[in-house]
């Protein structure tokens, strides 16, 4: 077991098992990041949610530890990101070494002015407390039920009933929606029956957690570093992450035919470490092995169930997609299923849910099993490949460009899909930050619609919030382009609507003419795809 | 385009993919025969003699 000191939660006797009813309109299957960002989400806009977890603490082993800028960005507008980033590991520089040589290094956020950094590392049972503290601040909107297995649901047209064992009996929950946020091994989609379809890779990965008061990294900067062929650990691959607390992440590629249990034991894995750093003492702090595999559902919208984070998709690890894929799921998710539940939107504005998000999890699954093939090559050929690729790597930068350690992740577009209205610039692109004011231009962006303007462009009054950046005084809230990044990065005489999850849903240049915003705001709220199926 | 030169630009991985796929099923011969005729075909290509001399050393002096 980790270090970390784990609160178990308590179980509270929920109505329905004395004959009441909750009437939250979401149900919520598993507490973990997912599940509880959902519920937060739902939460901020006045929906009410039930979470139903079986188990009662927070992650056990620290999984997922690399959260990207875009995650950071949605935890501060749930509330959360500024505790996430000082706790956090902040880290932006990989490299990459060929037996004991490094041949590449990348910077993923080389430019400043922006308020999150690249990626943090941080623990995901760090990032469960801290979603799980801020759910607790919305005690009437989010209904907490720990030790609470989902062990059947039965789905109607109109909503979903959910059997719930608990340690004081069964009970049946009724609820409009159900968001199947178990992960991976989602009872709900076994339940289902439905199709869990992809590549399964062979080779088997060690994860091990260590703790040391000594950094391995130069400076003590924490970085990530890969090895191919590494001289302590022959022909395989290793990766080295740093995390709080003085914990490090450690890979390690095993045989395909290496018996996992075996594996994960001291007598095997210390030798492995101790070949890594040195003379260094250090504490092994937990042990996982587990098997490479890109797989998804076909569809994540199935009537009134959805399938959210790994639920619906699930990713090798090495690009960081799979705790951020469903981070971003859940962030597109929250806004359509909340207008939704309020009548504002119909089942349209749900679909676009699938379309999106599937199109998002159909680009990480391809980075993902490029980065998986190159790192585990199946025959002699590809292995000369990739060898001779890492041996002009060394003297030839194209080369290093071919090298495929993961490709870490980054936001998908969601340009070309149905709620975007095609247009120049940033369109289907989520907004980037930059300091404006006294603070930063995406807080005033997220969780509502929104019209920004930057520069000399006015922006008509819809009853939508507006924004104008680097603009003189008008009848809407102006803020300064404090560094110049602003305008830098927008250019001028542009406006966008920006959906509340930050995506840019329309681009206006030199004037806003109401009718055309009004048509870009009704299709990014799915009425012009309701109507076509109408 | 010299082996200095990033030819591939964003796509370098979705190259390497099809790469890999050309070669899928095939035996150790097969795939010999495989690479030896793209070696040929990017040659006549790229068309410029002195240019594939110099690669030509390139690929040697690594080995």
């Amino acid at each position: 077991m980790p270090a970390y000191s784990y609160d178990p939660q308590p179980f509270v006797r929920p109505p329905e098992l004395d004959g009441g009813r909750t009437g939250a309109p979401v149900a919520i299957v598993g507490a973990g990041p997912v599940g509880l960002a959902m519920a937060i989400d739902l939460a901020l806009q006045g929906v009410r949610s039930v979470v139903l977890d079986d188990n009662n603490v927070v992650s056990v082993g620290s999984r997922a530890i690399c959260w990207a800028k875009r995650t950071l960005e949605i935890f501060d507008r749930l509330g959360v990101g500024e505790r996430m980033l000082a706790k956090g590991v902040t880290w932006k520089v990989g490299r990459l070494f060929h037996g004991e040589t490094e041949v590449y290094s990348f910077d993923l956020l080389p430019e400043d002015g922006h308020k999150y950094p690249a990626f943090i590392n941080l623990q995901q049972y760090y990032v469960e407390q801290y979603l799980l503290d801020r759910a607790k601040e919305f005690p009437d909107l989010i209904d907490l039920r720990f030790l609470s297995k989902v062990t059947g649901h039965h789905a109607r047209e109109d909503g979903v009933t959910l059997t719930v064992e608990t340690p004081e009996g069964a009970y049946d929950l009724r609820a409009d929606w159900l968001l199947a946020c178990d992960g991976a091994n989602s009872a709900t989609r076994r339940r289902m029956g439905l199709a869990f379809a992809g590549q399964t890779f062979e080779e088997q990965f060690l994860i091990a957690d260590i703790e040391m008061a000594e950094s391995p990294f130069a400076q003590g900067q924490p970085e990530r570093w890969f090895w191919f062929d590494p001289s302590f650990h022959p022909g395989k691959s290793a990766l080295l992450h740093m995390q709080p607390d003085d914990i490090y992440r450690i890979d390690l590629q095993l045989d395909p035919g290496a018996d996992a249990k075996a594996e994960a034991t001291e007598e095997k894995v210390i030798p492995r470490i101790r070949a890594i750093v040195g003379d260094r003492p250090f504490r092994l702090d937990w042990l996982s092995v587990y098997r490479f595999r890109c797989i998804r559902l076909d569809r994540f919208v199935q009537g009134r169930v959805i399938f959210v984070g790994d639920s619906a998709h699930v990713v090798s690890p090495f690009g960081a997609r799979g705790g951020n894929g469903g981070i971003q799921d859940a962030d597109n998710l929250g806004w359509k299923l909340a207008a939704v539940v309020k009548g504002a939107a119909g089942p349209a504005l749900i679909a676009s849910y699938d379309e999106e998000r599937g199109h998002g999890a159909a680009e990480n699954i391809l980075n993902s099993a490029r980065s998986t093939n190159f790192m585990t090559p199946k025959t002699p050929v590809e292995a000369l490949f990739r060898h001779e690729t890492l041996r002009l790597a060394h003297d030839h930068p194209f080369a290093r460009r071919l090298i495929n350690s993961g490709r870490l992740s980054l936001p998908c577009s969601l340009a070309g899909l149905s709620l975007q209205t095609p247009g120049e610039g940033r369109v289907g692109e989520p907004m980037v930050d930059a300091p404006v004011g006294e603070g930063w231009l995406l807080p005033l962006l997220h969780g509502a619609f929104t019209l920004v303007g930057f520069g000399d462009i006015a922006l008509p009054d819809l009853g939508l919030r507006r924004v104008g950046i680097g603009q003189s005084a008008r009848d809407y809230p102006t803020y300064d382009d404090r560094t110049g990044h602003a305008l830098q990065r927008y250019g001028t005489g542009l406006a966008y609507l920006v959906r509340p999850d930050g995506h840019a849903a329309a681009v206006f240049r030199g004037r806003v003419d109401p009718q055309a915003l009004d048509a870009a705001l009704s299709r990014a709220m799915g009425r012009d795809c309701e109507r076509a199926m109408a | 385009m010299s082996a200095q030169q990033m030819g591939l630009g964003a796509r370098g991985d979705e190259f390497y993919e099809a790469l890999m796929a050309a070669h899928d099923g095939l035996s150790e011969a097969e795939s010999h025969a495989l690479n030896a005729r793209l070696v040929l075909l990017l040659a006549n290509r790229i068309g410029d003699v002195d240019a594939l001399k110099d690669l030509l050393v390139v690929a040697r002096s690594c080995g």
